[in-house]
């Protein structure tokens, strides 16, 4: 069932950009996607990623992601005590190898999963010169590669450092939150691949989604909150050493 | 009257060449910027469909599961229950649409469940974490544990 759901959107979808392409019917085919219908974000529980580095090779398979570039990364925290103590933060290649073990109690150390924040009043939209970047009906910040400059005013835009130019498309590239997959029913790549269930995709316009139970039920912050991007990225259990 | 349009006689070309300029601007406008644009906001809304028609890579449990009833039932009863079978088994999309085409490979076992399992004090500690060599003094973790289910009864 799932399966021919799947196949069947994909061929409904794809026949519809060729036969309309050029005309104004964008995601107007009967019984599909509905973009007003939905309201996408993620949650995030530090307390249960155990850096393995899964969402990062996924994200890179899903989405073809150049060697060296990351849609999403995970940094490892490291606290040393004192109130004046400045954290080390690592990242070796993203995570996508995973972290080498550390040893000894001194510290706090913890990992964070970052991404796009998918940002509702996003500076990364509004520095775009030509409309390339945008948030969409369905509140994912998309690019549009055939518009995009390369320009990369989003790129110093962006306060949480999600974006980078395309080595070889010389166009700007981010997270998608896996537009192409969570509009046909499936979740994003990472949170597939996530062994703990420290991501979840969520439907925040969904009411039976078990977003809404998560965030009433957990003391929730986002990155950067000064920022005031309105970030629908929450994070459960951030500690304030994380920039 | 008349004088008075006579006066203003010279203004006719200007207006002229400024509808002209205008209809050129219009014309090219209808012919440059997209249908789409702007059907949402500022951007192309057909860009929408360009990247839902991206290939997917990995196929998502429920379709794992329609076939492989049976380890899916095993690993629902199990400390792995929460572990999607493309968490350890890699993007086996291709696999869901054509079984034949693309076999998934074997897995090799220690050193992906050291991937998750390997003790560090960067981990949460309620996550069970073994430092391997004092935990079975480096024999395979296969030769103990079912991976589906690896609680051992």
């Amino acid at each position: 069932m799932e399966i021919n759901r799947r196949k069947f959107l994909i061929l409904t979808t794809s026949i519809a950009a060729m036969t309309s392409s050029g005309e104004p019917s964008a995601t107007s085919s009967p019984g599909a996607y509905d973009v007003h219908a939905h309201w996408w974000g993620m949650t995030i529980d530090i307390d249960k990623c155990i850096g393995c580095g899964n969402c990062v090779r996924a994200c890179a398979v899903e989405n073809s992601v150049p060697e060296g570039f990351y849609r999403t990364w995970i940094e490892r925290y490291e606290v040393p005590p004192g109130e004046d103590a400045t954290p080390v933060v690592a990242s070796p290649d993203g995570g996508i190898h995973g972290f080498p073990p550390m040893q000894g109690a001194d510290a706090k150390r913890f990992f964070v999963p970052k991404l796009c924040n998918q940002c509702a009043m996003s500076p990364c939209v509004q520095v775009c010169p030509v409309g390339a970047t945008f948030v969409s009906p369905d509140g994912v910040v998309l690019v549009d590669e055939k518009y995009c400059l390369g320009c990369r005013y989003c790129v110093q835009a962006c306060p949480y450092g999600c974006r980078y130019i395309h080595p070889v498309k010389k166009t700007v590239d981010k997270c998608t939150l896996c537009y192409h997959r969570i509009t046909q029913g499936l979740t994003t790549a990472c949170c597939e691949a996530c062994p703990t269930g420290a991501r979840q995709l969520a439907d925040l316009k969904n009411p039976s989604d078990p977003v809404h139970e998560f965030l009433r039920n957990n003391k929730i912050q986002v990155l950067k909150p000064q920022m005031a991007t309105r970030s629908k990225t929450f994070y459960r259990a951030l500690d304030g050493a994380v920039r | 009257m008349s004088s008075r349009l006579k006066d203003a006689a010279h203004l006719i070309p200007l207006v002229l060449v400024v509808l002209a300029g205008v209809a050129v601007f219009l014309l090219f406008r209808q012919v440059l910027v997209p249908k789409t644009f702007g059907q949402y906001g500022h951007y192309r809304a057909a860009a929408l469909d360009d990247i839902r028609v991206r290939p997917v890579s990995f196929a998502g449990q429920a379709t794992c599961a329609m076939c492989h009833d049976e380890v899916a039932t095993t690993r629902s009863k199990g400390k792995h229950r929460g572990v999607s079978c493309e968490a350890c088994h890699g993007p086996l999309a291709k696999h869901a649409d054509d079984p034949a085409a693309m076999k998934p490979k074997k897995l090799a076992g220690t050193g992906l469940c050291q991937g998750c399992h390997k003790a560090d004090k960067a981990k949460p500690a309620y996550f069970p974490q073994v430092v391997p060599a004092e935990h079975s003094g480096g024999a395979e973790c296969l030769s103990c544990h079912q991976p589906h289910s690896p609680q051992m009864q």
